[in-house]
């Protein structure tokens, strides 16, 4: 059982990430009606920057500021940069082409995230970069339930990750902005006769969605302790299964797809193996799309004509 | 204008007889008006140039494949040889998929990225039964009985994955494929490696023979793929203007009102699969027997990233403009920028033509140009004054070019951190130049030119293959942006309802 019990807390620490980024696609899904290929790109550079940051402050073994701030400065970073190239990414990509057909947009956005992956590899090149997370971070200072260890990092990422989902939540649902957002997601060209200022709430949606995948990547940069420039595709499928998974356009759902596909994922590793692990995460989704295509709480669409 | 001689009754204005699809002789019987000013819709390049597009459009489809195909069987006799050769060999399976992904994407209109997959499926399925790899449960068959198994084995497989495609539209669709590509990659990967080979993949595949004939050398694969390619094309271009072709755009441009005019919907779309995977099929089981092994990192995401850009850059919805779009794309990819002396006159003309080609009138042009110019020598004398070592470094360009750059363009003696930066400066200064105005345009292009050249002789052209990969993404990003019905695509000029 205690087995079962460390499965289910690392599922649920992989499935915060994945619903980090899961969260950003979902929500420019829901104002854009765009599968934004390139989503799992930005949470690789939120990736980067959190090793750049460490290596800045004299790198993991002799840091020069106190660990709290440097994680502080690492999540603000992170969240700012990669928020920003999203918005350059929606200003440059997909604004030119937001009346133009359905599949015009899906192919630039294969482009973008071609484009970033190989610009990280031109930059950063090909080898793993290490963050080193335990030589800054006390991994053993975790909490132990019987046999079962959380420890310090896994800690930090769902208290963290479940702030922001907290935080994104009462966002959309309780402020001006997200008024408009959701306003812009059901109807943009009445939202726009209504006097919102559509592009600004579609780049603040890039900018969050940017912002929230920058922070998980810098937690998985902690957690897993290694970067790689193709770590962005496969967070980005695992991140449409989620938002899929979940129901696409709701947050909500995102939050629950991301969890699921931890946990699936982790029990998946732990109980059968792990070579067939993304085959059968991927196998998941297409079933999934066949069977119950709107997701487990997104809602089914009537076709407009 | 001339008046049209047996033009439709209720016509108002006269056709002008070279805008008229059908010539002198007036619309055809059952085509009716909106058909016939169909010209009138499309957009034509200014001057001389149009008056030339427009007489290249009427020559007819089989003279120009003609043409295509006996220039493509002369040049191997006119020093076509080594590795130009395998780069033709390359470029035309690549033409064949992106004639293949023409059909699903172009004419259809279904986002397949899960294409490449049906490429694996065609190599790996030659791979398995016309080599030694089965031979202990006694498969190992001849190519001309293996590749039509395969391409059967292809078009059911098109049906099996485009099946999801009669409830699944637009982005759904786009994803359930995305993931049976990858599925299929991490197939490959893991599954039975005894069979498969696991990332080993397969290897001592047959070459291609029967009836007495072997495929032993580049020059005859590269013959047998110009015969297939012209053969694709030509089959391509028979269904291309058959009733399932009409059905097949009919369903892209609105399914609904594709139904209510009786098309069977599903069928059409399902039909649209199975060709594009038969295609990418067939090139499949060549490039195996070409290579003469497989392997799972083939088929993955750069190759469908390849294939899109091609049909993007070439236009999506026509044979000419897919296989004009891979020709131009690999030889650029595969060809020019694997020598560093191509690739810098790719790079140097590339931007050339584009601001001769952008920039109006000439006066600007020249000023841009002389500015950039001096700024370079300016910078150049500037930094070489501060410290000697930020200009230590030669320029990674060969020969004249090379030569001619050294006292322009800086090279510091350690490149690799400052064209780093460089290179994200340049990133940023080519969004910032997409949006500013005009004025502010001319202004922020010398130094945009200036940081390109120092970008490229520090950084790019000493990585090749990572460039490549990058120009492909850019390739997709900028046609889709600026010019999506591609370079021979036609612009509509809709009126709006």
């Amino acid at each position: 059982m205690a087995f079962f019990f460390q499965e289910l807390v690392n599922g649920i620490t992989a499935g915060a990430l994945y619903a980090l980024v899961a969260l950003g696609f979902t929500m420019v899904y829901g104002v854009l009606k765009l599968l934004n290929f390139a989503h799992g790109d930005l949470y690789m550079v939120g990736a980067y920057i959190g090793f750049f940051v460490i290596q800045w402050f004299g790198g993991p073994a002799k840091l020069t500021i106190p660990v709290p701030l440097l994680l502080v400065i690492m999540f603000v970073l992170a969240a700012g940069l990669v928020g920003g190239l999203g918005v350059a990414m929606e200003r440059f990509a997909y604004r030119p082409l937001r009346n133009a057909p359905r599949i015009a947009p899906l192919i630039t956005a294969i482009g973008v995230s071609f484009f970033l992956e190989n610009s990280a590899l031109l930059l950063f090149g090909a080898q793993p970069r290490i963050y080193n997370t335990s030589d800054f971070i006390s991994l053993s200072s975790g909490i132990q339930i019987g046999s079962v260890t959380i420890d310090s990092v896994q800690i930090m990422v769902l208290v963290l990750g479940a702030a922001l989902m907290v935080g994104l939540q009462q966002l959309v649902h309780r402020t001006r902005l997200g008024k408009q957002m959701r306003a812009v997601a059901v109807d943009r060209e009445a939202a726009e006769m209504l006097g919102i200022k559509v592009n600004f709430v579609i780049a603040a949606t890039f900018f969050l969605g940017g912002a929230l995948a920058g922070v998980a990547g810098v937690m998985a940069g902690l957690l897993y302790n290694q970067v790689i420039p193709t770590i962005g595709f496969i967070a980005g499928l695992k991140a449409f299964t989620a938002s899929v998974v979940g129901g696409i356009g709701s947050i909500p759902g995102a939050m629950l797809g991301g969890l699921l596909i931890g946990v699936a994922e982790s029990f998946i590793t732990g109980y059968i193996t792990s070579t067939y692990t993304n085959l059968l995460v991927f196998a998941l989704l297409i079933a999934v799309m066949l069977i119950r295509p709107s997701g487990l709480l997104g809602q089914a669409q009537l076709q407009k004509v | 204008m001339s008046a049209y001689p047996q033009g439709p009754p209720d016509s108002q204005e006269p056709l002008d007889i070279l805008e008229s699809p059908h010539g002198p002789r007036g619309p055809q019987v059952g085509a009716d008006e909106w058909v016939a000013r169909q010209a009138q819709r499309r957009e034509y390049l200014p001057s001389w140039l149009g008056t030339a597009q427009r007489r290249f459009e009427q020559i007819g489809f089989w003279p120009k494949l003609a043409v295509v195909g006996l220039a493509g069987a002369v040049l191997p006799a006119v020093g076509l040889g080594g590795f130009q050769l395998q780069v033709g060999i390359d470029t035309l399976v690549i033409v064949l998929l992106a004639l293949g992904l023409n059909v699903v994407v172009g004419w259809a209109g279904l986002l397949d990225l899960g294409y490449v997959a049906f490429f694996g499926f065609g190599a790996y399925g030659f791979a398995l039964l016309s080599s030694a790899q089965l031979g202990s449960h006694g498969i190992h068959l001849p190519a001309y009985l293996s590749v039509p198994i395969v391409m059967i084995g292809a078009a059911i497989l098109g049906l099996l994955v485009g099946w999801p495609s009669r409830r699944l539209i637009g982005d759904y669709l786009a994803i359930v494929t995305l993931f049976f590509g990858e599925a299929f990659v991490e197939f490959t990967n893991n599954v039975a490696p005894s069979v498969l080979g696991g990332p080993n993949g397969i290897v001592g595949i047959d070459p291609i023979r029967g009836f007495g004939f072997q495929v032993n050398s580049n020059k005859g694969y590269y013959y047998l793929l110009v015969i297939l390619a012209m053969l694709t094309m030509a089959v391509l271009r028979l269904l291309d203007t058959s009733r399932t072709g009409r059905a097949w755009r009919a369903v892209r441009e609105d399914p609904l009102a594709a139904a209510a005019m009786t098309i069977p919907v599903n069928r059409v779309k399902l039909m649209a699969f199975a060709f594009g995977a038969v295609v990418a099929a067939l090139a499949g089981t060549i490039f195996a027997a070409q290579q003469i092994s497989v392997f799972p990192t083939d088929f993955d995401t750069p190759i469908l990233i390849l294939v899109y850009a091609a049909l993007v850059l070439g236009g999506a919805g026509s044979i000419a403009g897919a296989a004009t779009g891979a020709l131009v794309v690999m030889i650029i990819y595969d060809g020019l920028l694997r020598n560093a002396t191509y690739s810098g006159y790719l790079f140097y003309g590339l931007i050339l033509f584009t601001l001769v080609a952008s920039l109006r009138p000439w006066r600007r042009l020249a000023a841009v140009l002389a500015a950039t110019a001096a700024l370079g020598f300016a910078v150049h004398a500037v930094a070489g004054a501060i410290s000697a070592s930020a200009v230590a470094g030669g320029p990674h360009s060969t020969g004249w070019i090379g030569a001619a750059l050294r006292d322009w363009v800086i090279v510091p003696a350690n490149a690799q951190g400052a064209g780093d930066w460089g290179y994200v400066l340049l990133v940023c200064l080519l969004i910032a130049l997409a949006q500013v105005s005009s004025r502010w345009r001319t202004i922020l292009l010398p130094p945009t030119l200036c940081l390109a050249s120092f970008v490229w002789e520090t950084k790019l052209s000493a990585e090749p293959a990572v460039t490549r990969q990058i120009l492909i993404g850019a390739i997709l990003i900028v046609m889709m942006v600026a010019r999506p019905q591609g370079l021979l695509g036609a612009r509509r000029v809709e009126t709006p309802i």
